[in-house]
């Protein structure tokens, strides 16, 4: 047959571009472990939101007036009169929190699994990047609205750099541009927002993707497939990346999807979570407003800054709460990697530290009460414990065997059917002869179904167990 | 390990409810529809009439009014906006910051964003909550959720004088409730109905797309629900193989 001339045109880009090679060695040749679980999909879902968040940033920008003046004005100007802005601006609020909802899942994932273990350590380190990185972008991000809670969140946030001893002072000027918070700050953040930081973002993506597929995933099982071959030198507990892992991605993209547009069409506000109430006020630099507190996702580490009685020594330990996670694969001595296979004791830890994490958050939302600062303390302690005391409490943990190959519990046919027996149990089936009190003809019958209290009390007792012997 | 678990979860559970007693101003519920056409255009008409004098709702223009509420433009100028105002005008006050900062000593906030920084319902307890204080000139009027605002009771020909009744609580004189002292030209049903419409109206202004948006949603989300039953049917094709 003759070569049309697209084929023709796709061979000459061929022969001057590795477009095939690289497909294959990152799509269809690149062998993930077959057991992914729900806690695989955050990594696709983050690249996503990094997608969504450029794009409608760029439609932003060709709106948005930098300038301390005129942006509050003009973030309404496209709420009301730009075509669709509101959808884009709601879309790009949204996407703020999705992304740190989704990277949080994805960290606490590499938490569960070892992912951060030899030899995926530089994964996490660049991946840490990305995480600092992103809140340096929400930070500057949530400036730009310039309404009352971004004005003085940025006021207090920078004055923390001022509690560094001898350099504070100047290196916080230096940051501001002014000696308050003000249009040139705000020129500066809107720069490294729309150009600097998301550069830097993409290439950490690219590094932490390039280093992910020179090692080969993880998996729940914390095993190497790559240790295990076949003849042709394909891992046997794998699957090519493509069309395996795009295809069940998507279906991971639609069900984000749904949760993403629930929120951005029926409470782009988060009941003043996503967006703040106070930052529908304009940006007044003579009136602090009674309450500040930063955007959900930063509260975990104010919470901790207020915790410390020190100012210097709280930005110390806020920084260092970041600081701790980057270590996190020196830290751990543990033998195995996944949690299914570890000891009790990181189990626990790691309970205590979501916990920790989750009321830490909880605690930076609320005034700084005398009571909720002693609470703020002792949940600090436990946070730093975590990852200061993993070199002891991980070394003599007993492990459970790791077996040397992927144990297949995937299959979500699986869950419905568990699903299904739980209703049986907690549900009694009844024949009656009557329907709301009358009496059926003929003598007929029909069943129905009942709430089974004993049932019911059953699976909780049996969930309980079932918990508590997943702890040892 | 366990009872100090459930000890610390109570512990935070009983001070967070601590914090919500200490601001123990009792809001009553404004009733906002959004789809109710003919409040909104009340409220719009008791804006212009009352609240425009001094505050500006800069954010919205009168044909988006129009359009809206499903509203003729005619009828827009003629029945909401001032003389003199054309369709494309957004509804700026006609009073200058200077005199205004001279006579109030501070310049009457912009609302179109009222609604979003403040609850509806405290929207509608403010405009509700007026009453005599002689101790606060030279208004003469305190406000029970918002204490000594610099706003005097625009209402007061409408609603007539309300003073407050006083309860020592803790040795200390807080208010009771409000009582009508000196009835005004409506009655209360209808003052009530005349601050509900405003409120409403100042929440569509807060956000005037909201209900395209909610509309919106719905085929959003089902198109999605679509797209996730045939992207789920995909990957159980392509995932048979895999054992």
């Amino acid at each position: 047959m003759k070569p049309t001339r697209l084929t023709l045109c796709g061979n000459w880009i061929l022969e001057r571009f590795p477009m095939a090679k690289i497909w294959n060695e990152h799509m269809t040749h690149y062998y993930a472990p077959k057991n992914f679980n729900f806690w695989y999909f955050f990594g696709s879902l983050a690249l996503l939101v990094l997608v969504i968040q450029i794009i409608t940033g760029i439609l932003l920008t060709m709106n948005y007036k930098p300038d301390a003046k005129l942006a509050f004005d003009s973030v309404e100007y496209i709420m009301r009169e730009v075509n669709w802005g509101w959808l884009v601006r709601y879309m790009h609020s949204t996407g703020a929190s999705a992304f740190f909802i989704v990277v949080y899942l994805h960290m606490f994932r590499g938490l569960l699994y070892g992912s951060f273990k030899h030899p995926r350590e530089l994964i996490w380190i660049f991946g840490m990047c990305l995480f600092v990185a992103l809140m340096a972008e929400a930070f500057m991000g949530y400036l730009l609205p310039w309404g009352q809670m971004s004005y003085w969140g940025a006021q207090v946030i920078i004055s923390l750099f001022s509690a560094i001893p001898v350099i504070g002072d100047d290196l916080s000027l230096w940051i501001r541009g002014d000696y308050v918070v003000s249009d040139a700050t705000l020129n500066r953040f809107f720069a490294f927002h729309v150009i600097a930081v998301p550069l830097v973002l993409v290439m950490l993506v690219f590094l932490h993707i390039v280093a992910l597929h020179e090692v080969g995933s993880n998996n729940p099982d914390g095993i190497e497939i790559k240790k295990t071959k076949d003849a042709k030198g394909i891992p046997l507990d794998g699957i090519p990346f493509h069309p395996y892992f795009t295809v069940k991605d998507i279906v991971g993209v639609a069900v984000f999807l749904l949760f993403f547009s629930t929120v951005m069409f029926y409470m782009p506000e988060m009941n003043g979570f996503f967006l703040e109430h106070a930052n529908f006020i304009p940006a007044d630099p003579m009136k602090t407003p009674e309450h500040i507190a930063p955007v959900w996702y930063f509260t975990p580490f104010y919470a901790i800054l207020r915790a410390i009685p020190d100012k210097f020594a709280g930005v110390i330990s806020m920084f260092g709460a970041i600081v701790v996670l980057f270590l996190l694969p020196w830290l751990d001595r543990g033998p195995v990697k996944s949690i299914r296979y570890r000891g009790g004791i990181y189990k626990k830890a790691l309970a205590l530290f979501v916990l920790s994490f989750l009321v830490l958050g909880y605690l930076g939302t609320q005034p700084a009460t005398p009571t909720a600062t002693i609470f703020a303390r002792v949940f600090t302690a436990i946070y730093f414990g975590f990852f200061l005391l993993m070199p002891i409490y991980t070394r003599w943990e007993k492990t459970k065997p790791v077996p040397k190959r992927l144990t297949s519990d995937h299959g979500d046919s699986n869950c419905l059917l568990s699903m299904k027996a739980v209703f049986e149990e907690i549900t009694t089936v009844k024949s009656v002869t009557t329907h709301d009190g009358i009496r059926l003809p003929n003598g007929a019958t029909v069943t129905k179904r009942g709430f089974n209290f004993k049932g019911l009390l059953n699976v909780i007792i049996r969930f309980a167990k079932k918990l508590k012997a997943s702890l040892d | 390990m366990k009872n100090l678990l459930i000890l610390c979860l109570l512990a935070i559970l009983s001070f967070s409810f601590g914090v919500k007693a200490s601001e123990n101003i009792h809001l009553q519920e404004a009733d906002v529809d959004l789809t109710d056409s003919e409040s909104l255009q009340r409220g719009a008409q008791h804006f212009v009439t009352y609240c425009l004098g001094c505050h500006s709702i800069k954010h919205i223009r009168y044909l988006r009014i129009a359009i809206d509420f499903g509203v003729d433009e005619k009828k827009v100028l003629k029945d909401i906006a001032p003389e003199g105002a054309g369709i494309y005008d957004k509804l700026y006050t006609a009073m200058n910051a200077h005199d205004a900062e001279k006579w109030f000593g501070i310049q009457p906030p912009d609302l179109s964003l009222i609604a979003r920084s403040r609850s509806p319902d405290w929207l509608y307890s403010y405009l509700k909550g007026f009453y005599s204080d002689p101790n606060k000139p030279p208004l003469g009027v305190n406000n029970l959720v918002f204490k000594d605002v610099g706003m005097p009771n625009v209402f007061w020909q409408l609603q007539g004088q309300q003073e407050a009744v006083y309860k020592t609580v803790d040795g200390q004189k807080v208010i009771e409730r409000l009582v009508l002292k000196e009835p005004g030209k409506l009655s209360e049903q209808e003052f009530d109905r005349l601050v509900n419409d405003l409120v409403n109206f100042l929440v569509y202004v807060g956000e005037p797309v909201k209900l395209e948006r909610e509309r919106m949603g719905k085929y959003v989300l089902f198109f999605i629900s679509m797209f996730l039953v045939i992207a789920y049917l995909l990957k159980k094709e392509y995932w048979k193989d895999v054992d």
